[in-house]
């Protein structure tokens, strides 16, 4: 009998031949008993094969740091749905369904989670038609005092459009259901073939806030590849871009929520020292963002001594500044009852539905890329993970803000011990017929890279998962049983991308 | 005559300034420079040069609200005595014509909300007669222990009543009423912690989400309208925080002028210290100000 799966960790990759392939049944399984078994989904996608669809999934198990990768091959028209038992992995399995026109078989809400033409089908059969854009039941609640209201696609705001459909009665959400796709750019299908600076550049978009976190992890796919180690130096740089990226978002997260509670003073400070924070990316690389900072086999642009010291003093400034206006926050007790007990997430439900991220951290499950499979610098220097208890928009935004606090010491550490050397070293030929798995904890959560290379070499398959894909369906939970007037407060707290799930 | 001019003078033009003092205070808090005082006043013409977009699902009442709105309160502003100066027009028991005619406008309000047939809007007017149901005995209970004092159901002698020797005899009970009516003001003209004037977020809104769907000139009507209820529920709260009479009618104009931009920064700095209540804490907190309205007419009474 083959073993259920193979193992390898964040930044391996293994050879096509040596992944088990197993029958459906088995499949189903084998699946179910590692994720009772401790167990996380972090991948989970389809892929076309000669003689039907091939199913992969990745899974991560924290205490050993290692990845365990199986599959299946689908030949007949449907696969075995999971999500009643395992419902991390509905969103999965609709994307599985609509992209290879399979039916989830048991599935209990099969709906299309894009607008999307279909990336392959069985042989033989022609792929499925797109549903028309926005068309679709959504789930009603029946009842005279039951009313809906729609949200979206185009907000008020300046966001990204996606659609929200509210069940209610009276100001009670009875349930929400989020519909996304609007925002479908074919990232995965552009992804396929030679990796180069067009594919670099592509991967830096897939959610424009989180540049570094995807960035790095397309990067260690290709170094993964290649089997090239960037040096020490690089890899001590990308940690820093990384938690700078990290400290725009959440300083930027904390201003947006406390302007959504009415409380203006931290909201103003809170804009104004994310543009600070972003302004030392670029006194990086030269782009707010970090586009363009890491490639692979290394970061294109050094940090000087001079550059780090500057560096060191603004981050000395930004942390007295910063906490300041966080301070304001906690000392509020209007804004501490506004954020209390609003839109709670349990630890079970975050468990099931698998988050990851702040968002996962919030509701106490002690997750974290960093450390659970360290990659990087961070296999070198420990950042702390912090989590809450409550799972509520205060926890949401108390984790934001002390892993605030670890990243600026995480930084001002790497900028007093900078190795030396190279910032760059040469990237080799890429290898055939193997898979390649990154993790990055970016700072909405795990950003998830697989790539699936041909026999010469080019990516046969790109596989890109969103943190924001996991925790969607957190927010629809928090919003349950909650009252409407708080669903901005509690979008705010989760702050998940649309154009990281629509890809 | 000279005092009815000032007073159409003052109620015309100055209700938008208060708005532009808010916003400067609120700026001064979050260390920003902040909108200029009279912009207000810009945003009013720039909508008022602006074409109208009409729903084809609304019938008239959509047209006629902002209208109707505009006009009680516009009537309402020639009930109120403006500091020490009688009103254009009193008589016995207009402060029940000047409390209704609020309602009237909260009416039509609601109605042009509900006829656009948006969830938003229908959310927003169901909130905001919740919540004007609590505002609304409060504010009785403040005018009934005012005409306890005085002895009249007219607004402006029952106000020109109250002099520093009324306060040194009573004034536990007018700090009670005070306290009370400021809620009040902040709770009918949708400042933080019940609404907040400067949200785009639908979902959360009371009073902006129900006017979503009105532009232009018709706009203009509601925030001008607005702008005038804050006025005139302000000049309440003034005309009895400040029970000075100088003598010099000129004088007295400029304390009133005064009292009201005081009146603004208080309420800039309360938006700027405190958060928005939860939704369904907002009845709790007009309980509170009804209760402490009626204390104070139970400390007159007994």
């Amino acid at each position: 009998m083959t073993p259920s799966m193979v193992f390898t960790q964040n930044g391996g990759t293994l050879s096509l031949r040596e992944i088990p392939q197993h029958a459906p049944d088995r499949f189903a399984q084998a699946l179910l008993s590692a994720l009772s078994g401790g167990w996380r989904v972090v991948s989970y996608f389809g892929v076309q094969a000669e003689d039907g669809v091939r199913l992969y999934c990745l899974l991560s198990f924290k205490s050993h740091a290692t990845i365990g990768v199986m599959s299946t091959l689908v030949t007949g028209k449907s696969f075995y749905s999971l999500t009643d038992e395992a419902p991390q992995l509905h969103l999965f399995e609709r994307e599985i369904a609509e992209q290879f026109s399979l039916d989830p078989e048991g599935h209990p809400w099969p709906k299309p989670v894009r607008f999307a033409p279909a990336l392959g089908s069985l042989p033989g059969s022609a792929p499925h038609r797109p549903p028309t854009i926005g068309i679709m039941d959504f789930y009603r609640v029946e009842g005279d005092e039951v009313h809906e209201v729609a949200v979206g696609p185009v907000h008020a705001g300046i966001i990204e459009p996606g659609h929200f459909r509210f069940q209610c009665f009276g100001e009670e959400v009875m349930h929400l259901e989020v519909s996304l796709g609007y925002q479908h750019r074919g990232v995965e299908r552009m992804m396929q073939g030679r990796p180069g600076e067009r594919m670099r550049k592509l991967a830096e978009t897939m959610a424009g806030d989180t540049t570094i976190g995807h960035g790095t992890a397309y990067a260690m796919i290709v170094e993964a590849l290649a089997s090239t180690a960037p040096p020490a130096r690089a890899q001590a740089v990308r940690g820093i871009a990384l938690e700078l990226e990290r400290l725009a978002n959440h300083t930027g997260d904390l201003g947006a929520i406390s302007g959504d509670v009415g409380y203006l003073p931290t909201a103003s400070f809170c804009g104004r020292i994310r543009g600070d924070f972003l302004n030392m990316t670029a006194g990086i690389c030269g782009s707010r963002f970090g586009r363009d900072l890491v490639v692979p086999g290394g970061v294109a642009f050094d940090l000087s001594a001079d550059g780090a010291r500057q560096l060191a003093d603004r981050i000395r400034t930004a942390r007295d500044e910063v906490t300041n206006a966080i301070d304001l926050l906690w000392d509020t007790p209007s804004v501490l009852a506004r954020l209390e007990g609003t839109g709670v997430v349990s630890e079970q439900t975050a468990l099931e539905l698998g988050l990851v991220g702040p968002a996962a951290r919030a509701s106490g499950l002690n997750r974290d890329i960093r450390r659970d499979h360290p990659f990087g610098i961070y296999s070198m220097s420990q950042i702390p993970v912090e989590t809450g208890k409550s799972g509520d928009v205060y926890a949401r935004t108390m984790v934001r803000w002390l892993e605030m606090e670890k990243s600026l010491d995480f930084i001002e550490e790497q900028l007093a011990q900078l190795p030396g050397g190279a910032t760059r070293r040469a990237v080799g030929e890429v290898s055939a017929e193997c898979l390649a798995v990154a993790l990055t904890e970016g700072w909405r959560g795990e950003v998830c890279h697989v790539a699936l290379t041909d026999a010469r070499g080019a990516f046969s398959r790109y596989k890109v998962t969103d943190p924001s894909f996991h925790n969607w369906s957190g927010l629809a939970m928090a919003l349950r049983g909650g009252q409407i007037s708080d669903f901005p407060l509690c979008n705010k707290s989760f702050n998940l991308s649309y154009c990281g799930v629509d890809l | 005559m000279i005092d009815t001019i000032f007073h159409m003078a003052l109620v015309l033009a100055m209700p938008p300034l208060l708005l532009g003092v808010i916003g400067k205070t609120k700026a001064a808090f979050a260390g920003r420079v902040g909108a200029p005082f009279l912009q207000p006043y810009y945003d009013m013409g720039r909508l008022m040069q602006k074409g109208i977009v009409l729903s084809d699902s609304t019938t008239w009442i959509f047209r006629a609200g902002p209208v109707v709105t505009l006009a009680a309160t516009l009537f309402a502003s020639l009930l109120v005595p403006l500091g020490r100066h009688a009103a254009p027009i009193s008589f016995e028991g207009d402060m029940i014509l000047f409390a209704y005619l609020f309602a009237l406008g909260r009416f039509f309000t609601t109605t042009a909300a509900l006829d656009t047939a948006s969830s938003f809007e229908g959310m927003g007017a169901a909130r905001e007669v919740t919540f004007s149901c609590l505002a609304e005995p409060t504010l009785f209970f403040a005018l009934i222990t005012l005409t306890r004092l005085s002895g009249t159901m007219s607004l402006t002698p029952m106000l020109q009543h109250v002099t520093l020797s009324v306060w040194l005899a009573t004034g536990a009970a007018l700090i009670l009423l005070l306290a009370g009516l400021f809620v009040v003001v902040l709770a009918e003209n949708c400042r933080i912690p019940f609404d907040d004037p400067n949200t785009h977020l639908e979902l959360t809104m009371i009073h902006e989400v129900m006017v979503l769907d009105h532009s232009g000139p018709y706009f203009c009507c509601i925030l001008y309208g607005a702008a005038l209820k804050l006025y005139l529920l302000g000049a309440l709260f003034v005309n009895i925080a400040l029970p000075f009479s100088s003598g010099n009618g000129y004088l007295d104009w400029g304390i009133f002028a005064c009292g009201m931009l005081g009146l603004a920064v208080a309420i800039g700095v309360v938006e700027s210290v405190m958060a928005r209540l939860r939704l369904i804490r907002v009845p709790q907190l007009l309980v509170a100000a009804l209760i402490l309205t009626a204390f104070s007419l139970v400390l007159v009474v007994r």
